[in-house]
């Protein structure tokens, strides 16, 4: 019996792989308060 | 380092260092409290302890050794209970682009045509006189960025004020002369404006439309909460004035690539009433901030109405829910969290950039770490003609990431809030590399709200 469902993620491990590209946007350009997990890997967007 | 916890009737655990999210069974999810409290117990011994959990006692070894091996199969995997071996690579990205800068906040005026009790720029003044940034000093601005930007082709320039639309003429001439630019320098610009609406005409709709990556527009949701702060010079309230005009800019703007931002006190923590005011008025892209003022004032959250909140950010969930099975939905800022694509660990651990790649530049050309910094003097960094002159200060903010706050280094959530926000903690504790205590509580709990949405959509399709 399968008593663990996984959920598809990125692995935050592999993700240190690219020494980061630092084209993200920057947090508070998004929308002022209270700001980095809900941004996106601009990287990943242009797949 | 995980993190276990129910939401929803789903039992979620998350592993921190691998990003990794599990839903579980009642019985694993006990198991795993077991191994997560005891690490030193055999496997005869997690059976023992699983066995003595009120309402385990009839479990059968079998069952658990079988939710043992799945267990052990995701720790082999790296998905659970995975090490944090990140903290050498801390500062390692600041440094990589130390001196870079890619997202400006531009002050094009520091006043305001509203006179909102809570605003931390004190009615767009930043505690200091009127003023408004002139062509030339925007243009500088453009330049600065450009020639710091170095490598980077993604440039962010967010106006910003007081109120920027009451200096629409510099704003238009600045945008006109960055996209002059933006061929020979091979950059590209992302505009954002943040307006109260209070001068939203047809030529704003048009402009703002054409040019801006995303607006932000400033509504609280209900009538009566927005008007007892958003209120004129008169005393009178804006939201009759406002909510007619961003509804026609968004429409304009075909319902996207905008936000409605709220912010919520004292008078109204249970701001999700405000939340679905807003989507009656039709809008759907949104935002509602705690408001962020010391302890004393008379807007400020008290330790009741953080539990309240953190019980609003429940309903809300379970509201988002509702609407996307009616297909209706909607999104909520904070709750945005993308499990498959988010930010890579340098971005996690590095934070947001202010002070080092990100700026705030006030009406006369001065350089702050970010806009909840301007009008305090002691850390004003330098000008645009000169650059960044203040460099001790900068190296403060340089030196800021997760692991240069203890208590963030035993925190679960320490790489979605990437070591929270400067401003905030300098506000709260003198320091910026304090810790802003209630903020933690209501960030942990958007993200676990945020994690539950995204594994049901992960599960649901």
């Amino acid at each position: 019996m399968k008593h663990i469902v996984t959920i598809k993620t990125r692995n935050l491990c592999k993700s240190a792989r690219n020494g980061g590209c630092g084209e993200c946007q920057t947090s508070c350009q998004s929308a002022k308060t209270s700001c980095i997990a809900n941004q996106k890997c601009e990287k990943s967007q242009k797949k | 380092m995980i993190h276990s916890y129910k939401q929803g009737g789903l039992n979620i655990v998350l592993d921190v260092c691998s990003g990794a999210v599990h839903l579980v069974d009642g019985l694993t999810y006990d198991i795993i409290g077991v191994c997560d409290k005891s690490p030193e117990l055999s496997r005869e011994g997690i059976i023992k302890e699983v066995l003595s959990l009120p309402g385990r006692e009839n479990e059968s070894a079998e069952e658990i050794n079988e939710c043992l091996d799945q267990i052990e199969e995701l720790k082999k995997d790296g998905s659970l209970f995975s090490n944090d071996d990140f903290k050498e690579l801390a500062g390692q990205l600041k440094e990589k682009t130390s001196g870079v800068v890619k997202a400006l906040c531009l002050h094009v005026a520091h006043t305001c045509n509203l006179n909102c009790s809570y605003c931390f720029a004190s009615q767009g003044k930043y505690h200091g006189r009127r003023a408004v940034m002139s062509l030339e000093t925007g243009k500088r601005a453009i330049d600065f960025l450009i020639a710091s930007s170095e490598g980077r082709r993604n440039l962010e320039v967010d106006f910003f004020g007081g109120e920027p639309l009451m200096n629409l003429d510099v704003v238009k001439g600045i945008v006109e002369y960055a996209r002059s630019l933006e061929a020979d320098a091979g950059k590209n610009f992302r505009f954002t404006l943040t307006t109260n609406g209070m001068l939203i005409d047809d030529d704003v709709i048009d402009f703002a439309n054409r040019e801006m990556s995303n607006v932000v527009l400033s509504l609280d949701g209900r009538r009566e909460v927005h008007d007892r702060y958003r209120v004129d010079y008169q005393g009178k309230g804006s939201w009759d004035v406002i909510v007619p005009k961003f509804q026609r800019l968004v429409k304009a703007r075909g319902g996207r690539n905008y936000y409605m931002r709220g912010t919520f006190t004292h008078a109204n923590p249970d701001f999700v009433e405000d939340i679905k005011v807003m989507l009656e008025l039709g809008f759907d892209e949104l935002s509602m901030e705690p408001v962020v003022c010391s302890k004393d004032d008379p807007s400020a959250l008290d330790e009741k109405d953080i539990a309240l909140v953190c019980a609003q950010y429940e309903e809300l969930a379970q509201l988002m829910l509702q609407r996307r099975r009616e297909n209706k939905p909607f999104t909520f800022y904070h709750y945005m969290l993308d499990l498959e694509d988010g930010p890579c660990i340098y971005k996690r651990i590095s934070g947001c950039g202010s002070g080092t790649e990100y700026l705030a530049v006030t009406p006369w050309g001065d350089l702050y770490p970010c806009h909840q910094f301007v009008g305090e003097e002691r850390f004003r960094l330098g000008d645009i003609w000169r650059g960044v002159t203040n460099t001790e200060l900068q190296g403060e903010f340089k030196s800021c990431n997760v692991y240069s706050r203890k208590e963030c280094c035993d925190c679960w959530a320490r790489l979605y809030c990437s070591g929270g926000c400067s401003a905030n903690a300098y506000h709260a504790t003198g320091s910026i590399r304090g810790i802003y205590e209630s903020g933690c509580t209501l960030f942990k709990k958007r993200i676990e709200c945020a994690i539950y949405l995204e594994a049901l959509r992960s599960i649901e399709g």
